[in-house]
């Protein structure tokens, strides 16, 4: 079994033009940055991405905006992000928006292996257009779809050599849906450790989901909103 | 008129012991300020935690631990994480007992818009449709009127939906409000503000509650 790759560039290496990538991340919490770093360094282009939220200006997703390489964006929320906006005006760049509980169960429901879900989100809404509306309990929910990605590229706190995932805080977010809906789930980690280190009861994200693993390095881990309180 | 800090003071009237609380972003997140002493309520941050914390102090900021306006925070005793499919399953489970948001418009039956306006740089709904469409309680906290002062409570939404029939509860700057089948009823007026003003002010059907009281701060 090889998991291991060296190096975001070894695991993202057969990342082709046109494909669908999901991301994980919620801001610019937990999100791929060695993997980001890659694909903007490859060049691939005309990408549909699959992640909540689109980066900010010069990070995150921003960074593979700045160089066209997107060509579609399914988020819930791409505010903070003044080139996303403009490529958007300008018809360079399509947006499909999808509420938030939404997104993280179709990309969760694809690794349970079910294809689709009825949820009250959205009805009566824009999102609701050409979707199927079913009334149980006396209550309306919409049909909507599980999907997946030809890569999914998540970002944990620690992994081991069978794939195994732990993440941290908040950062957990997005990764562990996305990681169980890639055709191609590459795993990025702060820490790469040999199997039998982990505690089998903390994983979050059980190895079988996971394709590729390897250890980044130089995490910037930018904050979007630094606030604090003084001791008094 | 209420400013933004006594509108977030008179929702957490509102609160109870043991609620688990979502607090959107903007006049709702001051509603932590103002939790009454002894009284536990958890708040739930949608990108996945229970038990949020105040602000960290200066240097102990974690830039993996944020809040769903993507500040940083802290973690309370107690506290658990997880997903965001189990944080959105949480609360189209209605297990949140509360949610407070702010909204551009509210319509007599409960509408509510508050993700778009047409013509404008669209951002996207994040949470808040998930949010409306399963809250438990919704209390909204807005502003009465447009800066050219007219009525942001309306018999229709103008904008685009949020969600069906969900508000429950409105504070804004002018009173306390419920919504029924009879549409906005006019419990509480601000300090200082008239029940014809808010008569004035307020373009959807409106009933005067038989015991309508100003707002003690």
């Amino acid at each position: 079994m090889k998991k291991v790759y060296l190096s975001a560039d070894e695991a993202l290496h057969d990342v082709k033009d046109n494909m669908t990538i999901m991301l994980g991340g919620f801001g610019l919490c937990g999100i791929p940055e060695n993997g980001i770093a890659t694909l903007v360094k490859m060049g691939v282009k005309g990408l549909t991405c699959i992640s909540n939220n689109a980066g900010v200006d010069d990070f995150g997703i921003g960074l593979m905006l700045q160089h066209h390489q997107v060509k579609k964006m399914i988020s819930s929320y791409v505010g903070e992000n003044a080139e996303f906006e403009r490529q958007l005006l300008s018809g360079e760049l399509e947006v499909e928006l999808i509420p938030q509980g939404t997104l993280a169960t179709r990309c969760m429901m694809s690794g349970y292996g079910i294809p689709a879900f009825y949820t009250p989100a959205g009805v009566g809404t824009e999102v609701a257009n050409g979707k199927e509306i079913r009334n149980f309990n006396g209550k309306d929910y919409l049909m909507e779809l599980a999907f997946d990605a030809d890569f999914a590229l998540v970002k944990a706190w620690k992994g081991d050599t069978m794939g195994n995932l732990i993440f941290k805080d908040t950062a957990r977010n997005f990764n562990p849906m996305m990681a169980m809906a890639g055709k191609i789930t590459v795993a990025e980690v702060e820490e790469l450790l040999e199997p039998g280190v982990l505690d089998a009861n903390q994983i979050h994200t059980p190895g079988i989901y996971v394709h590729r693993i390897f250890q980044g390095d130089q995490y910037k881990k930018k904050i979007e909103q630094r606030t604090v309180r003084k001791k008094s | 008129m209420l400013t933004k800090e006594q509108i977030a003071e008179r929702i957490a009237r509102e609160l109870k012991d043991g609620m688990y609380v979502n607090l959107g972003i903007g006049i709702p997140t001051l509603v932590a300020n103002y939790v009454p002493k002894g009284m536990t309520i958890i708040l739930q941050s949608e990108n996945g935690l229970l038990g949020m914390g105040p602000f960290p102090y200066e240097g102990e900021e974690d830039p993996d631990l944020i809040n769903a306006g993507k500040q940083t925070i802290t973690t309370l005793p107690g506290s658990s994480f997880f997903d965001s499919a189990m944080s959105f399953g949480m609360i189209r489970a209605g297990k949140v007992n509360l949610t407070v948001l702010g909204a551009m418009e509210v319509a007599d039956n409960g509408d509510i818009a508050n993700w778009k306006i047409p013509g404008k740089m669209v951002k996207g709904m994040g949470g808040a449709m998930d949010l409306v469409a399963s809250a438990q309680n919704i209390i909204v906290a807005m502003q009465h009127t447009d800066k050219a002062g007219n009525s942001k409570l309306l018999p229709k939404c103008s904008l685009p939906i949020t969600g069906l029939a969900c508000v429950r509860k409105i504070v804004s700057d002018l009173g306390v409000f419920d919504i029924n089948a009879q549409g906005f009823l006019l419990l509480e007026t601000a300090p200082g503000v008239s029940v014809d003003y808010i008569k004035e002010k307020t373009l959807g059907r409106l009933q005067i509650a038989d015991d309508v009281k100003e707002i003690q701060f």
